[in-house]
């Protein structure tokens, strides 16, 4: 199914807003929009509402055998899915632009950043690693993907526990959470990405870009960074002139807000309530307590005649 | 792969008890319509896109064609999530009135939030109410259903993955609203003639709990009317 397009109206009336600092919902130039993390029943599910936009994260673990330029080091491996319930441009198994653009853009802000302590994955150096696997799902696209998913997975990342394992000599035995408390990445620090949109080559700049406001815009900037004002990635697309000037001034503006989201995460990562949340004022919600279906009473065992044959049918063949 | 689960095994449930339900509708701004459909920890969401255009190859000239896409919260989809797809789709393709909508496509997207046990009927639950949500017409609603058998030949409705785990057989029915038949079945293990009649009979009777719940939640949803 293609995505519906946006037509030359729509694009000069949103263009002409952001030149008189007027965005479609009401937000500033440099204002967020709301966040919002829940975390699921499992270890390391998280998921992550940026207004409208959605994202889910899963993180599950596996022993491998690690590679064997890096013995002692676990594996960080990423898997972005552009889920077709997002939007319905995106089709299923087929890897599009923005899925490998996606994807890169993860792996550099969370394992080129070295926030994990992948020395701390190995069991038996050379032999037994674990792997850690990031699924990350997108539920609805309402743009700016990137910043939701490095949100969704640091904050799964952080939430989940792994299985503790033992060694004895060469075995190498692995608890069940009953009999062993599962145990937590060691997380350095949390790398989160900010994104920024250019418009009218690079005269007028808005954060955390909406959908329709990613279909007009020349050029993106997506900055990494965390608490400590560190700078771990930058990746400029849509193949515009930044003057230095320009960047580095956002930058440092872009910092307080960065972490402001850094310490919404950590708040939330906090509590680590896990039940389901559910919103349930709106009246699109409903639920009702455990219902139990009457198995005392006669059950009445709907029996046609053509039943009957069948079972006088079955019995001979039994025999 | 491995996730490690925070929910431990919970407090033994009833044989005869459905656990808690809840749904959200409409909670996702893309798709036509979208649910989630929780039945005590068992999650899913589901989105349905269309009546849309369709490709070509899989355009059929006097109905609607429907595709079903479940999505594993790990990893790739495998044959488990092919065959419930199949469970799924056949069970929409009953319901809906698809000679309604011909030339066009209709996509069902079901995403697992979180398996505890009973999932293909959480699964049909979901669907049933997003194409809900979506206004698509159907003959009838349907719910899911999920019994288990265990060895002693004990039936538990809804099971939990423990209880599912453990059981002899675990079975699966769609069932319609209109007549309390049938719709669909996937069965899993062995048991005799006389207990999928149970089953069956059993299952009719908890579906009329679940047609209940959805015609709160649907009296509930237009209870503002403008």
């Amino acid at each position: 199914m293609k995505d519906t397009p946006l037509s030359n109206c729509e694009r000069d009336f949103l263009l002409k807003a952001i030149e008189e600092k007027k965005r479609l919902d009401g937000r500033q130039t440099y204002d967020y929009r709301n966040i919002k993390l829940r975390f699921g029943a499992d270890y390391g599910c998280c998921i992550v509402d940026l207004g409208k936009t959605r994202v889910m994260a899963q993180v599950s673990c596996e022993l491998v055998t690690p590679k064997e330029s890096r013995p002692n080091e676990g594996i960080l491996f990423f898997n972005l899915e552009l889920s077709p319930m997002a939007s319905p441009a995106f089709e299923l198994g087929r890897s599009s632009e923005l899925l490998v653009k996606l994807n890169r853009q993860l792996e550099r802000c969370l394992r080129n950043s070295h926030c994990i302590d992948t020395e701390s994955l190995c069991v038996v150096s050379g032999e037994k690693v674990w792997q850690i696997r990031v699924d990350v799902h997108m539920l609805n696209h309402d743009g700016n993907l990137m910043d939701a998913t490095s949100i969704a997975a640091i904050a799964a990342l952080s939430h989940f526990k792994r299985p503790d394992v033992g060694v004895q000599g060469d075995q190498v035995t692995v608890y069940s959470p009953e009999e062993r408390n599962p145990i937590a990445l060691s997380i350095y620090h949390m790398p989160i990405c900010v994104s920024l949109s250019f418009f009218q080559q690079g005269t007028y700049l808005l954060v955390d870009p909406c959908e329709r406001e990613e279909r007009v815009m020349d050029g993106l900037l997506m900055i990494t960074m965390n608490k400590h004002r560190e700078i771990c990635s930058i990746q400029s697309s849509g193949g515009i002139m930044l003057l230095k000037e320009q960047a580095m001034t956002e930058i440092t503006d872009l910092i307080m807000r960065a972490l402001e989201n850094d310490k919404k995460t950590r708040k939330e990562g906090g509590k680590c309530g896990f039940a389901e949340y559910m919103p349930l004022a709106r009246i699109t919600v409903n639920t009702t307590d455990d219902t139990s279906v009457d198995m005392t009473g006669p059950v009445v065992v709907i029996s046609d005649s053509e039943d009957e044959e069948d079972v006088v049918i079955l019995h001979p063949e039994t025999l | 792969m491995e996730v490690c689960s925070a929910v431990d095994v919970k407090c033994i449930k009833s044989n005869s008890t459905l656990r808690e339900f809840g749904c959200e509708q409409s909670l996702l701004s893309r798709p036509d319509g979208s649910a989630s459909f929780i039945q005590g920890d068992t999650s899913v969401m589901a989105a349905v896109y269309g009546p849309a255009e369709v490709k070509v190859s899989k355009e059929i000239y006097d109905r609607a064609t429907l595709e079903v896409v479940i999505q594993a919260k790990v990893g790739l989809p495998s044959v488990k999530e092919r065959s419930q797809e199949q469970c799924v789709r056949e069970t929409c393709e009953a319901s809906l009135l698809m000679l309604l909508h011909p030339r066009s496509s209709l996509t069902l997207i079901l995403q697992v939030l979180h398996d505890h046990g009973s999932l293909l009927a959480c699964f049909l639950n979901a669907a049933c109410m997003a194409l809900m949500d979506a206004g698509l017409p159907m003959s009838c609603l349907f719910c899911g259903v999920t019994c288990a058998i265990a060895s002693d030949g004990q039936i538990t409705m809804d099971p939990t993955a423990v209880q599912e785990k453990e059981s002899r057989a675990v079975l699966t029915f769609a069932i319609d609203s209109t007549e309390q038949k049938v719709m669909m079945s996937s069965t899993k293990g062995s048991f005799s003639v006389q207990e999928l009649h149970e089953c069956i009979a059993l299952s009719q009777k908890a579906s009329e709990n679940i047609f209940k719940f959805y015609r709160v939640s649907v009296q509930r949803r237009y209870s503002k009317t403008l």
